[in-house]
């Protein structure tokens, strides 16, 4: 449901009518039977779908989880002991055969996407004009099929089929682990498709809105590079392979990945490059406040800048240099909990200009640099309860071409201001679980999230800003 | 003088209201080295990571409690197998920490080691509000655990007598594989089958990893399990020569002891017989 043009009327109507669903969705929500874990008799906690883990283990997701799905230090763990306990119980053997390693997560949801200024054209005359957009229902996520565990001692799988919310499937990742080699948890290795070492995780993002649901200082790039050619993202799963290890409680951590130059890509399109990635993580007890971490990380990487070949195929070619590099902490103060996150980045002046290397640089062009901050609160009132807070700002040092303050974007020769294609990003949600259980997962999700990106709407290059209000019922089984 | 005793009076009278709240604040208190741990915060603790087994009211009747071949512990009976205290008394505040961390190999009980040292605290300070015997019991005072004494073959072989005179073998196996003739008419506490520890299969012992440890899993007994304490029955030096005979049972896993066993023909020979090479499916067996 489109609506655009000015008119006032249209507008209170579809807030009108996002409140009356979302009020909806509440009652609804709080009409049905829900009664807490603690407040249920003992043999009513019997639930037969099973979530992969929390059924092998006999643990509630709160065990691992701080709150589905941001791992808590016992979980993340259990992820670097390759998804093992080390009690002699992990190998296949010891589970009973009919037992599968696999869970389905999908959120049916209603969102509301808004933005402020989009490029609408008036299909009765033709023109384009810039408007607001707004579009609001009923809608699915995509679906992930969890599918891990171990092979066998010390050897462990991921694999993750992944639709998006047409049904489409992509292999989100795909590697297996080979663990606690030469007897010691310091030397693990990886291979196939994973996400990157990130204690922040993308892939455990507490907002699940279109805004939200991802972390824009892991995936900005400069307004004025080719996107088409070149995108990369750490919150991209790549392929490649790791090495890693950690102590036995996990306070300390490395690794570093070895990738293929083609962010996460199958079929290797922009082939025969390689990337590198480095994380090390330190974490240290503050009494009663709860455990705190520090680390660092970075990704050095090539990436083509233009395409080739012929009829036995094409490859990437023309490589430039990029880098991200950055610094976080997990800050815990009891139930509240700060995630901080500073980045800085640069990429090479043919890819931050969209230039392919056969070509000469415009006059001025140089490597773009930026640098990116995140702060994420959340307040766990309960295993059951959690508040969201997010707040990043992603500022340009270096713009790739001339700044020229009298013209608009001129792609390829100048940009109207030196805060081109800057971020604000804003998010704020709870999530509620209603019963916490080792067999299935299920969460009241409520978000909202806006994102101000300067000087880039598509018709007059003014500030574009969009706001996602997302309702949903997160269940994973 | 006056002023003096209205003084006296009101401290007397301060001291009245806050004596019982301060005796409730250290009811619910422990302390491990430097570290105390509360009751209130480890019951948020509990609720979060311990109940799925344990049970919301810590009477190891958790939801996952029917699908596990070793029931999680009933914190209600107030019985804990491992102790550093003799066999019927409760554990030390120590025990109960070191237990968390440590976690039981060959059960659902992981280690709590990514926990840091105050929730672990905390969870042993709620753990003990669950079972009455912690307001009418107090812990067991530790064992006394003597110096390991050097080893020797000697110590090794005196070990293997005793091993046979104090019929271990019953249901540790003579080879101490943990299929003794009483094996399979073993009990727990909760009326469940239970194996004897298997040697050969060279995992860590139920509470702990070393002699020290081993030493005191006999002398004190795990109770709730049909493993008794032998503190009445050997003295410290022969339960040292046991600690080290039993080590030599660990085939597949590399100790002094088993090395000195095996520089011996008897020992070389008992060990060669019990190892088995290969897998479970036949590759590499040596036939």
């Amino acid at each position: 449901m489109f609506h655009w043009g000015s008119s006032s009327i249209k507008r209170k109507m579809s807030w009108f009518a996002s409140l009356l669903v979302c009020g909806f969705l509440i009652l609804a929500f709080l009409l049905v039977d829900s009664r807490s874990a603690s407040a249920l008799p003992l043999a009513a906690g019997k639930v037969y779908a099973i979530p992969a883990f929390a059924r092998k283990y006999g643990m509630p997701c709160s065990a691992c989880h701080e709150a589905w799905p941001k791992l808590n230090n016992f979980g993340q763990t259990f992820k670097d002991n390759g998804y093992q306990m080390g009690n002699d119980r992990d190998a296949p053997v010891f589970q009973q055969p009919a037992y599968w390693p696999i869970a389905l997560r999908i959120t049916p949801n209603w969102h509301r996407e808004s933005f402020n200024r989009a490029d609408i054209t008036n299909p009765a005359t033709g023109n384009t004009t810039e408007g607001q957009l707004t579009t609001h229902g009923f809608d699915l996520s995509g679906m992930d099929i969890l599918t891990a565990g171990t092979l066998a001692k010390n050897i462990s799988f991921l694999l993750v089929p992944s639709s998006d919310n047409t049904g489409a499937f992509h292999f989100e990742s795909a590697n297996v682990r080979f663990s606690n080699l030469l007897g010691s948890s310091w030397l693990n290795i990886k291979a196939g498709k994973f996400e990157l070492d990130n204690i922040i995780s993308e892939k455990r993002v507490l907002a699940l809105s279109n805004n939200g649901g991802i972390y824009q200082i892991y995936h900005f790039q400069p307004a004025t590079e080719d996107t088409n050619m070149f995108s990369f993202g750490i919150g991209d799963n790549q392929i490649g392979a790791e090495i890693s290890g950690h102590s036995k409680n996990d306070y300390t951590r490395y690794s570093a990945a070895l990738l293929s130059s083609n962010d996460g890509n199958v079929g290797l399109p922009n082939g025969h490059g390689y990337d590198t990635y480095l994380t090390f993580s330190q974490a240290f007890e503050a009494g009663s406040l709860g455990l705190q971490r520090v680390g660092a990380f970075a990704y050095i990487g090539r990436a083509p800048t233009y395409l080739a070949g012929g009829s036995l195929g094409v490859d990437g070619f023309g490589q430039k240099s990029f880098y991200r590099a950055g610094f976080y902490g997990l800050w815990y103060l009891k139930k509240l909990d700060f995630m901080t996150m500073y980045t800085h980045a640069s990429d090479n002046a043919f890819l931050g200009t969209g230039i392919p290397s056969y070509n000469p640089l415009p006059t001025g062009a140089q490597s773009p640099i930026w640098n990116g901050g995140m702060i994420e609160t959340h307040y766990t009132v309960n295993p059951q309860f959690i508040l969201i807070n997010r707040y990043e700002l992603i500022r340009m040092s270096r713009q790739a071409l001339p700044v020229d303050a009298t013209n608009p974007f001129i792609p390829g020769t100048s940009v109207p201001s030196s805060n081109f294609g800057d971020i604000d990003a804003f998010t704020v949600g709870y999530r509620y679980y209603p019963f916490i259980s080792s067999r299935a997962g299920f969460a009241f999700h409520n978000e909202y999230s806006w994102v101000r990106q300067r000087g880039v709407s598509p018709v007059n290059g003014l500030d574009l800003s969009s706001g996602s209000l997302f309702i949903g019922f997160d269940f994973i089984f | 003088m006056r002023a003096n005793k209205s003084m006296q009076w009101m401290f007397l009278a301060a001291a009245l209201v806050a004596l019982p709240s301060l005796a409730k604040a250290q009811q619910g208190e422990i302390h491990v080295g430097k570290v105390t741990g509360h009751a209130g915060s480890g019951k948020q603790l509990y609720y979060r990571f311990c109940w799925g087994c344990h049970g919301f009211r810590g009477d190891g009747n958790g939801e996952n409690a029917p699908y596990l071949n070793i029931l999680p512990r009933n914190f209600v009976a107030g019985t804990f197998k491992c102790r550093s205290t003799a066999t019927g008394t409760l554990p030390t505040d120590e025990d109960l920490y070191s237990s968390v961390g440590r976690g039981f190999n060959n059960s659902n009980m992981p280690a709590w080691i990514s926990l840091t040292n105050q929730q672990r605290a905390d969870l042993v300070a709620f753990i003990k509000t669950f079972s009455p015997r912690w307001k009418t019991d107090k812990p067991g005072d530790p064992i006394n655990v003597p110096a390991e004494p050097a080893l020797t073959l000697d110590s090794i072989k005196h070990g293997k007598e005793l091993f046979t005179k104090l019929e271990c073998w019953k249901c540790h196996g003579p080879e101490g594989r943990g299929d003794g003739p009483s094996a399979s008419t073993l009990t727990d506490s909760n009326d469940q089958p239970i194996r004897p520890y298997n040697f050969a299969a060279g995992s860590r012992f139920k509470c702990g990893a070393t002699n020290h440890d081993l030493y005191k899993i006999f002398m004190t007994g795990l109770d709730g399990t049909p493993m008794p304490s032998f503190a009445d029955v050997i003295k410290p030096e022969d339960a040292w020569d046991l600690v080290h005979y039993l080590r030599t049972l660990q085939v597949a896993h590399k100790s002094p002891e088993l090395t000195l066993w095996m520089s011996s023909k008897e020992g070389a020979e008992i060990v060669n017989a019990q190892k088995i090479v290969g897998t479970p499916t036949g590759s590499g067996i040596k036939q």
